[in-house]
C-alpha cells in the first residue's frame, strides 16, 4: 500500500484534501454546493476540448472552469443563482459533448476524469497540484474576513461596503482554481464530494468558523486516506468510498446535533 | 407540405421519413413538455440543483439496473424516487440547508454510480455502457419506449396538476401556505415525486445534459416574460419543444456540413438554442426584471 507508485497517490490526495477542507467550509456556509458540482463537471468539457486541439488537460480545465465561474457570476446578477448555475453547466456540458463527438478514442479517459484515477497520479503532476493548492489557500486567507461576513450576514456585509457580487465572483474563481488543481488527479466526483461532505459534517459539531474549518480539513483527510486504503484493499473504485464516507459522516453529524438538542 | 416547400436547403433529404428521427421528435417533444410544466415550479421553488442532481443520481439506479439486466429506465425511476424522498427528509427549510442536503445525496449517489459502472464495465468490458447511461442518445431509442414514456409523463404532469394550488402557494409564500393549513412537507415530497419522474424520463431518453437544459432553460425564459403561472407553463413547454425540434433538425443537417460526414450531437444544438433564447429574453426584459427583483427574492 505504501510502495513507490502509491506515494504519489497519497501525496496528491493529501494536498487535495487540505485545500478541499478549507474551501469546502465556505462552500457549505454559502450554500454553493451547486457551483462546486457545476464547475468541476463542466470543466471536463475543457479537458475534452484541450485533447482535441492537442493542448494540455490542465490548461483546458483551467480555461473552462474560469470562464464557467465568470459566466455563473455574470448570469447570476440578473437571475437566481441556481438557475444561472444550471444554465452554465448545461452549456459547458453541451460543448463537451460536441468536443467528444469530434474525437474517437476518448471514452476511457472521460471515465477517469469523471470518477478519478488517483492511483495513477504521475510524479510530475504533484508540483502543479501543490502550487495551485497553495494559491487557493492563500486566496481564502486573504479573503477570510469579508468572505465570512458576506456568507454569514450578507446585509451587514453590504452595509460595511463589502460588495456581495464581487465576493461571489472571487469565491467562484477560487472554486475554479480548486477544480483545475483537483480534477486531473482525483476527478470531478471526488473533488465535489470532498468539498461538501467533510465541511457539512464539521459544521454540525461546532459553530466557531476556524474550528469548523480545521475540523473540515481533518474530516477530508480521514475521508480520503481511508478511501484510498479501502480502495487499495478491496479493488473497488475510490469514488464510491469517498461518497459513502461523506454521507455517513454527515448523517453522524446530523444525529449528533439532534441528540444534543434533545438533551 | 408548407414545411417541405421551405426547401431542402433548410431540411436535408430524408428527415421526416427516417424512423429514428420520428421517434426522436415525438419523445423529445414529450420530454420537453413535461420538463416545461415541472420546470416552472422547479425554478420558482429554487430547486434547480435538485432537478439537475436527479439526472445524475439516476445513473446510479440506471447502472444498477443495467447490471442485473433490467431496463435502465426502471432503475432510474426507482433511484430518483428514493433520492427525492431522502432530500426532502434531511433537507432543512432554508435554501442553504437544502443545497447541502442535495449535495450530500448527490455525492453518495455518484459514489454508488461509480461502483455499479465499475461492475458493469468489468462484467462486459466496455465503457460504452458508461457513456450511454451518462449521456443518453435520442437517435437510438426504440419506438417501443414511447408508451412507457407517455405513462410516466402523464403521471408527472398529473401529480403536478393535482398539487397545483397548494404547490403554487407554498412555493411563493411558505408561511401563508402553512397558515392556510397546507402541509409543506406533503407538498414538498409530492413535488419531488413529479420532479423525479420528469427527470428520469428525460434523462433516460435524451440524456442528463438535455434533461437539465430543458427543465431550467425554457422555464427561466418563460418567467422573464410572464409572472402568470398558467401562461408561463405553456410558454416553457412551447420553448422546450421548439428548441428540441430545432436541435434535432440541426443535428440531422450537420451530417452534411463537414466533408467527413460526422454529425454533431443533438445535446450541443438543443443546449445552444435554449441558451441563446434565454440570453435574448434576458437582454429584452433585463430592466423590467431588475426592477421586480424584490418580489423574486420574496419567492424564496
Amino acid at each position: 500500500m505504501f510502495s513507490p507508485f502509491m506515494i504519489n497517490a497519497w501525496e496528491a490526495s493529501t494536498i487535495v484534501a487540505v485545500v478541499a477542507g478549507v474551501v469546502g467550509f465556505f462552500t457549505v456556509l454559502r450554500g454553493s454546493s451547486f457551483a462546486a458540482h457545476a464547475l468541476p463537471n463542466g470543466a471536463f468539457a475543457g479537458a475534452a476540448g484541450a485533447s482535441l486541439v492537442g493542448a494540455s488537460t490542465i490548461l483546458g480545465l483551467g480555461v473552462f472552469s474560469l470562464l464557467g465561474a465568470i459566466g455563473i457570476a455574470s448570469l447570476g446578477r440578473r437571475a437566481r443563482h441556481d438557475v444561472a448555475t444550471a444554465l452554465a453547466i448545461v452549456l459547458m456540458l453541451g460543448l463537451g459533448s460536441l468536443f467528444l463527438s469530434m474525437t474517437t478514442q476518448y471514452a476511457p479517459e472521460i471515465f477517469s476524469l469523471l470518477f478519478g484515477e488517483v492511483l495513477g497520479v504521475a510524479s510530475n503532476e504533484l508540483a502543479p497540484t501543490a502550487a495551485i493548492g497553495l494559491v487557493c489557500v492563500a486566496a481564502i486567507a486573504v479573503l477570510y474576513r469579508p468572505l465570512l461576513l458576506s456568507s454569514a450576514a450578507p446585509d451587514l456585509a453590504e452595509a460595511r461596503g463589502i460588495k456581495g457580487e464581487r465576493i461571489e465572483l472571487a469565491f467562484l474563481l477560487v472554486i475554479a482554481l480548486v477544480t483545475t488543481m483537483a480534477v486531473p488527479v482525483v476527478g470531478t466526483l471526488l473533488i465535489f464530494s470532498l468539498l461538501v461532505g467533510p465541511a457539512a459534517a464539521a459544521r454540525c459539531f461546532t459553530n466557531k468558523p476556524l474550528t469548523a474549518m480545521g475540523l473540515s480539513v481533518v474530516f477530508a483527510l480521514v475521508t480520503v486516506w481511508s478511501a484510498i486504503a479501502l480502495s487499495y484493499t478491496s479493488n473497488l473504485p475510490i469514488g464510491f468510498f469517498v461518497g459513502a464516507i461523506g454521507a455517513v459522516g454527515y448523517a453522524t453529524g446530523r444525529s449528533w446535533t439532534a441528540r444534543r438538542r434533545l438533551a | 407540405m408548407i414545411v417541405a416547400g421551405v426547401g431542402s436547403a433548410v431540411i436535408e433529404p430524408g428527415f421526416f421519413s427516417s424512423a429514428p428521427v420520428q421517434v426522436a421528435l415525438v419523445v423529445g417533444a414529450i420530454a420537453a413538455v413535461v420538463s416545461g410544466v415541472v420546470g416552472i415550479f422547479t425554478v420558482v421553488r429554487g430547486q434547480s440543483f435538485a432537478g439537475h442532481s436527479l439526472a445524475d443520481i439516476g445513473t446510479a439506479g440506471g447502472s444498477a439496473a443495467f447490471l442485473v439486466g433490467v431496463n435502465p429506465l426502471y432503475g432510474f425511476v426507482a433511484m430518483n424516487l428514493v433520492a427525492g424522498g431522502v432530500m426532502e427528509l434531511i433537507g432543512i427549510r432554508r435554501p442553504r440547508g437544502r443545497d447541502v442536503a442535495t449535495g450530500i445525496v448527490l455525492g453518495a449517489a455518484l459514489g454508488f454510480a461509480a461502483l455499479f459502472l465499475y461492475f458493469d464495465t468489468t462484467s462486459t468490458s466496455t465503457t460504452g455502457a458508461t457513456i450511454n447511461v451518462l449521456f443518453g442518445s435520442i437517435f437510438t431509442l426504440p419506438s417501443s419506449i414511447v408508451p412507457v414514456i407517455v405513462v410516466l409523463s402523464v403521471l408527472a404532469i398529473g401529480m403536478t396538476c393535482f398539487l397545483y394550488r397548494p404547490l403554487l402557494l407554498s412555493s411563493l409564500s411558505p408561511d401563508l401556505a402553512a397558515a392556510r393549513g397546507v402541509s409543506l412537507r406533503f407538498v414538498g415530497i409530492g413535488f419531488l415525486v413529479s420532479l423525479a419522474l420528469a427527470v428520469s424520463l428525460s434523462a433516460v431518453t435524451i440524456g442528463a445534459i438535455l434533461s437539465t437544459a430543458l427543465l431550467i432553460g425554457p422555464a427561466a425564459t418563460a418567467l422573464r416574460f410572464t409572472k402568470r403561472t398558467g401562461s408561463a407553463i405553456v410558454a416553457a413547454a412551447a420553448i422546450g419543444v421548439g428548441a428540441t425540434w430545432l436541435g434535432i433538425l440541426l443535428s440531422y443537417d450537420s451530417y452534411y456540413w463537414t466533408p467527413s460526414h460526422r454529425g454533431w450531437p443533438v445535446s450541443f444544438f438543443v443546449v445552444a438554442v435554449v441558451f441563446v433564447v434565454y440570453l435574448a429574453a434576458d437582454l429584452f426584459t433585463g430592466h423590467r426584471v431588475t426592477a421586480r427583483r424584490p418580489t423574486m427574492r420574496g419567492a424564496r
